[in-house]
């Protein structure tokens, strides 16, 4: 190996990319945010790019909404080529890099699409330059080729699904693992493991140590509700803003710091059989077995009755 | 009726008949309910107007008539330039057939190419299937050496990973695990044709290079000839001038000469020539490679920098300077001198523009092409004392526009120049009648500028459909570049003569002697 191959291997080696998965709705993006604004603090250099047509991956970091994401002004300019990138990156708290890959509106066009144009385009302009870090905050599901890929070779090293006790964020982990699983064969993809956001379910945190070791990962860390959540984001800050002090932000430093210490640690998830899901959920209790529930439809009729 | 076994008209008489006249006419008023013909005229000659040129360049929701193609076919054209290598493009069926004839029809050559064929069901599932017993197919039934994968808009979409596809089709044992599929992203909506050929070659030179992280400095050099229509001629020409420099060690990185320019002996050759794939791994050891055209290959010449060669390019190197500069870096990276016999040609080509000085000095160009050789075209125009007025690259770059711009600046007769990048040809149209020139040089595409304003076309770049041959004779280098000369030449003779024919009236100048 030469001099420039080396140095291009050290470099390589030093940009670490994650990515954030998970249901709608689940609290990626927040849970994101705060885990990176934590990460900063550890002086790592960090770009955010956001996957989601509605551009709010980045609210919490730039304490407004994005205006500027790269397919917005992509459709303005008539074409990608003609963006530079100074005018869709933005620097916000801590100098975090923020980049919104947007999208079209509801109902129209290819979200997924966008996602590999504002990819490439951030590749091919050097965004990834003088960065540690690069995250990606992904929409739901992975729905289509263009969702999956910050997935692909040489992209994210480890995928970090967003989860809560409840059944269908455990139906969306196991759906995610599913498409990590496609690509971590012929690439180097793993999952870095699962980070529950709790809902207040029932036996929530037992629940997400199961589902982690059904996909023979781990629950990277368990992050409690608190309302102090809700008021940072309601003043478009993250909790290590709004009250660095606060019991809340320690769980995000934890978060962030055994993120970094995961570096390298990722697995070949093994999702299961949606049957396997909910046997597992009957375990626990949370859902009913086919006799369990016509017993139950049976009492209470004959209660009525 | 006028057509007969015993007398087949063409359709050109054919339709002149008068039978088909009168149908033809009855055609009109009866059924296709057009304007008045003064009206047509009136706002034919309104799009000739300054008016209408100032709204045409205010346009921004539609592109007319592009001088560009879309990626795949650039990256068709790389693939075909290797040995024995089938092209396949991953997608819609169409695509390809579109590639295929594109370059057959110019070539008049046989262009083979295979599609995977995607269908509305991988729309919705993805291409994986459609890969997997493609690459089985086309190893089966067309026995190639190499497959190069390339991508149409549709696999592009739904963000097929030709990277993960490739392994899993190998997995299944659709192909050898060994076997050489090296594949490059396309989007037909992003750049043009010779952006796919910058990814087609980065794809295929990085598959053969990254293999291993050894590398050992030779004194070999590669040479990119990027994409051309003239290829044929440009590079047996170019390795002409090698022999002549008696430069032995270099590769030529996609070598199109034979494949497009096959004999009728008998035999159909699927495949011809094209840089060996043995040569491939060595070409990663070369101290330099050298691009013919630089805006063909940006990310393949980062690619070669990253690998620690030294890296150098030129702009379709034609006209004296344009040679010049590439036949002093020839020397200078192989230590070899320029020889008499090139310095011959060089001295041969300035004494043919100096004789023709008196008919090339003034003369006014309108010039549309690829980036590189608009570039080049303009540059030699200058060199000649001519004007190139108007020069237009649908897929020219601010950078293009900027160096365009500079090389005006050097010569004096650049004063009066433009520069249109990401122009079309209905922008081009606008410029020819506000501005008109005596020569219009660009593709096939251009007769119809040349109809619409009677500017004279000359064809020098691809496409050309609608005249035969020019591909197999150089356009570059100092004997390429006096077949250009001559072919202007020609072009003003030939205005001259048309323009001085009339007995009596303007035969006063029409000399026998020019």
């Amino acid at each position: 190996m030469d001099e420039t191959d080396l140095q291009k291997d050290l470099t390589m080696s030093e940009l670490r990319q994650i990515a954030f998965y998970g249901k709608g709705g689940i609290g990626k993006s927040t849970t994101s945010q705060n885990t990176l604004a934590a990460l900063v603090e550890m002086g790592q250099k960090i770009l955010i790019v956001g996957c989601d047509p509605k551009a709010d991956s980045t609210r919490l970091i730039l304490n407004s909404k994005a205006q500027d994401t790269v397919l917005h002004l992509a459709a303005e300019m008539g074409s990608v080529e003609d963006l530079e990138l100074e005018d869709v990156l933005k620097v916000g708290y801590q100098d975090i890099k923020c980049v919104e890959s947007g999208g079209p509106e509801p109902g129209v066009g290819c979200a997924g699409r966008g996602v590999i144009t504002s990819i490439n385009f951030l590749e091919e302009n050097g965004a990834y330059d003088d960065v540690d870090y690069v995250s990606y905050d992904v929409l739901g599901d992975v729905v289509c080729g263009g969702f999956a890929m910050p997935i692909r070779e040489n992209k994210a090293q480890e995928i970090y699904i967003v989860m809560s006790g409840e059944m269908m964020a455990l139906y969306a982990a196991n759906n995610i693992s599913k498409g990590i699983l496609k690509y971590a064969n012929s690439g180097g993809v793993r999952l870095g493991g699962l980070i529950c956001n709790e809902r207040q379910t029932d036996k929530e945190l037992e629940l997400a140590e199961a589902m982690a070791a059904k996909l023979g990962s781990k629950l990277i860390h368990f992050v409690p509700r608190d309302n102090i959540v809700q008021h940072a984001e309601l003043r478009r800050q993250t909790v290590l803003q709004y009250a660095p002090d606060s019991q809340q932000a320690d769980e995000y430093r934890q978060l962030a710091k055994k993120i970094h210490e995961n570096s390298g640690k990722g697995v070949i998830p093994t999702p299961v059989t949606m049957d396997e899901l909910e046997e597992m959920l009957m375990e626990f209790g949370i859902m009913q077995s086919e006799e369990e529930r016509l017993a139950a439809i049976a009492a209470s009729e004959a209660q009525a009755g | 009726m006028p057509q007969s076994a015993d007398k087949v008209l063409d359709h050109a008489p054919l339709f002149r008949e008068p039978e088909y006249q009168e149908m033809l006419e009855n055609k009109k008023v009866k059924y296709e309910c057009g304007h008045p013909d003064e009206l047509v005229q009136e706002i034919g000659d309104w799009t000739k107007s300054w008016e209408y040129r100032e709204k045409n360049l205010a346009r921004e929701a539609a592109t007319i008539n592009p001088a560009k193609a879309c990626q795949p076919l650039g990256a068709v054209f790389a693939g075909a330039g290797y040995e024995k290598t089938m092209s396949f493009v991953h997608g819609s069926q169409g695509c390809v057939a579109y590639y295929r004839s594109h370059l057959s029809r110019h070539f008049k050559e046989p262009s083979s190419c295979v599609s995977s064929s995607m269908t509305e069901d991988a729309a919705v599932f993805g291409g994986l299937v459609n890969m997997v017993d493609g690459l089985a197919n086309t190893k089966a039934l067309y026995d190639p050496d190499m497959i190069a994968v390339s991508t149409t808009c549709m696999a592009e979409v739904i963000g097929d990973d030709l990277n993960s596809f490739i392994l899993q089709a190998k997995e299944k044992g659709s192909v050898a695990e060994d076997f050489d599929v090296p594949f490059a992203h396309t989007p037909a909506f992003v750049g043009s044709h010779i952006d796919g050929y910058d990814n087609m070659q980065k794809g295929i030179i990085s598959h053969f290079w990254n293999k291993t992280d050894a590398r050992t400095e030779t004194d070999s050099i590669n040479i990119i000839p990027g994409f051309d229509g003239f290829a044929v001629g440009n590079v047996r020409e170019l390795k002409r001038i090698l022999a002549e420099m008696q430069i032995t060690g270099y590769t030529i990185l996609s070598d199109v000469s034979d494949v497009y320019d096959t004999p009728s002996d008998g035999e159909f050759r699927m495949y011809s020539g094209g840089t060996s794939l043995a040569d491939m791994p060595a070409a990663k050891n070369a101290k330099a490679t050298l691009s013919l055209q630089e805006f063909c290959t940006p990310k393949t010449l980062a690619y070669c920098k990253e690998k620690g060669q030294e890296t150098a390019s030129f702009h379709y190197p034609m006209g004296v300077k344009g040679t010049d500069a590439f036949l002093m870096k020839l020397s200078e990276l192989t230590g070899k001198e320029i020889p008499e016999s090139l310095r011959l040609e060089r001295g041969r080509l300035i004494d043919a523009m100096a004789d023709s000085q008196a008919h090339l000095h003034g003369k006014t160009y309108a010039i549309y092409g690829d980036p590189d050789f608009v570039y080049a075209m303009a540059a030699f125009i200058l060199e000649t004392g001519g004007e190139p007025r108007h020069c237009l690259a649908t897929n020219g770059s601010k950078a293009w526009a900027k160096q365009m711009q500079e090389l005006f600046d050097s010569s004096p007769f650049g004063k009066e120049c433009q520069v249109w990048a990401g122009k079309d040809l209905w922008h081009m149209r606008s410029f020819l009648n506000t501005e008109p020139v005596d020569m219009l040089i660009g593709n096939s595409y251009g007769k119809y500028l040349e109809r619409d304003t009677g500017t004279p076309l000359l064809r020098l770049a691809f496409p050309i459909f609608d005249r035969h041959h020019h591909h197999r004779f150089p356009t570059m280098f100092y004997q390429g570049t006096l077949t250009v000369l001559v072919k202007v030449l020609d072009m003003i003779f030939d205005k001259f003569d048309l323009d001085t024919i009339e007995p009596g009236v303007t035969d006063y100048s029409f000399d026998l002697t020019r």
